[in-house]
């Protein structure tokens, strides 16, 4: 039972994992809660929907189902990073300079309208998602565990192995690093500061498909609200494990989903939305750097 | 050349949604309305800056004016309405207070106003208070709460706080959801006693524009009574810089509990005519989206003006009601519509003067 729940834990802490990253560059860079990231999340789980159902009614996931399934990958990643990218080109860009409320606020209208224009596109009932994978179960003693879990958590701790070595390692990483340490100091460096941030929320946005396709996946539902929800525990997942850092947001999002899993089960099913509230307004009130965070002063 | 490019990687990202003709389709609509804006502004010439030509004050003696005799000149339905947008005048007055003026961002404010609906519901048909008995207690329930949920307000700012409230106000809504033996959960609470005033019951539409019109002036005169006292200007002063206004000698913890406990206790109020209006309140009607509204009134009026407040939710409510056939659009443009105004008139249709 315990371990059970451990499992199921950490494969939807894996999916938090995955989209707390998003918040955490994005607020590592420019100090805002891009709320409209749940969104591009919910978004990704719907293009996996479409893009799937696309490849099966042309017949190639008859032909070739691991193809097929890569296609919808790469295609959901692509599609999604281009939303994140335009919506940081319409909706945050023009108010960098602004007050800070501003482009919260603006991040708000954004997420109110993909909500509403993927309900009005796609309808607002549930959609199901084609059982297409196969899905074993590997039991061993009393714990039982499909391969999609299993699949589930590789990926998401690949993913986050592959976003730090490239934070870390490569150029484009380093620029970033410098970019949230210090814009002006970087942008006389002869960084180019728009270039970094749109590779943010491109890398963001990749990172949230992949959750929102997986999650489609193991629920086997879509629907346009599951963003909101989604959006706000990864943020909480984020902020736990001290915002800007990836490793803390990894250990966050799986933290987050055991709490939730465990909470579940052992206090009261009824209340799981609430634990990531109660974890996350505990969490700022006694360490707002988080586990891994650094500490900003006034910032916050 | 750059914007037709713009236009025509808008409409393709949109296929997946829309499919490829509802992308061709987006891509020949956005096409013709910035053909139009761009005839318009040939014919007309550059719009000017938006301000508002007209003397706000005539038209706010006209519109007090109006209000008096308001529900002699309608149908029933829109008395319906101008109570409901009444009702939202009065939340919105407590929101501008703690966002406007003490500028803390908060994102819970359905809470309140929750907590003030559901503590009137259960006071009138559990323990049998009449509404009048039983407003001086939900008005006191909520100031608590909104003075204990000041404490998170005094290490978070900015953003930090949004969510933060934005979290309480969840577990709010989901306290009355789930918390069965006492908020019967999703189905509401019904039959809620309209109140009494000398024996008479105010039941009817019109008596009850009377009652709330005549909340709405007191909200509208205490507040602005406030807003220019030492604790409004004390107010001003923490949304300008906090850190300077705490060197001046201001207690910043005090303000910041005053300006909560000032703004839970007029969501209460609203709360409390609300249910009383509509004598049945369920956890739905204190969602996110609701305190995401109601902050969308202040800004989309002018955060921190008066005038401002009651134009914005005068706006936002009567809007949906008049574009009924349209309503499934409305959030969709209200997205829009909050990001546009942020980008090209933050300060909202009226600004306020100390802005």
């Amino acid at each position: 039972m315990l371990l059970q729940q451990i499992i199921n834990g950490l494969t939807v802490g894996g999916v938090y994992a995955l989209i707390a990253l998003g918040y955490t560059l994005v607020y590592g860079i420019l100090e805002l809660i891009n709320f409209a990231h749940g969104e591009i999340y919910m978004i990704g789980a719907y293009l996996g929907f479409i893009f799937l159902g696309i490849f099966t009614a042309s017949g190639l996931t008859q032909y070739s189902l691991i193809l097929s399934l890569f296609l919808t990958f790469v295609m959901s990643i692509i599609v999604c990073s281009a939303y994140g990218f335009t919506i940081e080109k319409l909706a945050y860009k023009p108010l960098r300079n602004a007050p800070r409320l501003n482009p919260l606020i603006s991040a708000i209208g954004v997420s109110i309208f993909l909500q509403n224009y993927v309900m009005l596109t796609q309808g607002a009932t549930d959609k199901v998602f084609p059982h297409v994978i196969p899905v074993t179960k590997i039991e061993f003693s009393n714990v039982t565990m499909t391969t999609l879990q299993l699949f589930i958590i590789i990926v998401s701790l690949l993913l986050m192995t592959m976003l730090h070595l490239f934070i870390m390692k490569t150029k484009t990483g380093k620029a970033m690093r410098a970019v949230a340490q210090d814009k002006v100091m970087a942008s006389l460096l002869g960084i180019d500061i728009d270039r970094i941030i749109s590779v943010t929320f491109i890398i963001g946005s990749g990172l949230a498909a992949v959750a929102g396709l997986m999650v489609a996946m193991y629920y086997g539902l879509v629907n346009y609200s599951i963003g909101y929800i989604a959006g706000i525990k990864a943020f909480t997942a984020a902020v736990l494990g001290g915002i800007w850092s990836i490793p803390g947001a990894m250990v966050g999002g799986f933290l987050l989903g055991l709490i939730e899993s465990l909470g579940a089960s052992y206090l009261s099913s009824e209340y799981k939305d609430a634990y990531a509230f109660i974890v996350l307004i505990l969490i700022l009130l006694v360490k707002p750097t988080g586990l891994f965070g650094r500490s900003e002063g006034d910032k916050r | 050349m750059k914007k037709l490019i713009f236009m025509l990687w808008l409409s393709v990202l949109s296929m997946p949604f829309m499919g490829i003709k509802g992308g061709i389709y987006l891509f020949l609509g956005i096409l013709a309305s910035y053909g139009i804006y761009f005839l318009l502004v040939n014919i007309f010439g550059k719009i000017n800056k938006p301000a508002i030509p007209v003397n706000i004050k005539f038209i706010f003696t006209a519109l007090i004016a109006v209000s008096f005799i308001f529900p002699f000149l309608v149908k029933d339905y829109y008395t319906d309405v101008a109570i409901l947008v009444c009702i939202y005048i009065i939340l919105a007055l407590g929101v501008n207070i703690v966002i406007g003026y003490s500028g803390l961002l908060h994102l819970g404010f359905a809470a309140f106003y929750g907590i003030g609906a559901y503590t009137n519901a259960l006071l009138t048909t559990h323990f049998g208070f009449g509404f009048w008995s039983a407003l001086p207690l939900t008005l006191i329930v909520t100031s608590v709460s909104g003075f204990l949920l000041a404490v998170p307000s005094f290490r978070l700012r900015g953003d930090y706080l949004a969510i933060v409230t934005l979290g309480f106000g969840e577990i709010i809504r989901l306290v009355l959801n789930n918390w069965d033996s006492v908020t019967r959960g999703p189905n509401g609470i019904s039959n809620i006693p309209s109140p009494f005033i000398l024996g008479f019951e105010i039941s009817s539409l019109m008596s009850y524009y009377y009652l709330v019109l005549f909340f709405v002036f007191l909200a509208a005169f205490i507040v602005n009574r406030v807003h220019r006292s030492r604790t409004g200007r004390a107010w001003l002063s923490i949304r300008e810089d906090e850190t300077a206004a705490e060197a001046m000698g201001i207690n910043t913890k005090k303000y910041k509990f005053m300006a909560l406990t000032f703004g839970a206790f007029w969501a209460g109020l609203a709360g409390a005519l609300f249910a009383s209006k509509m004598h049945f309140v369920s956890p739905e009607s204190f969602s996110f989206m609701e305190s995401v509204f109601v902050v969308c009134m202040i800004i989309l009026g002018g955060l921190g003006s008066i005038p401002g407040v009651i134009l914005g939710s005068l706006i936002l409510v009567l809007l949906p009601e008049l574009l009924r056939e349209f309503q499934s659009y409305r959030m969709l443009a209200l997205g829009i519509g909050l990001v546009l105004m942020m980008i090209f008139r933050p300060q909202g249709l009226i600004r306020s003067k100390d802005a």
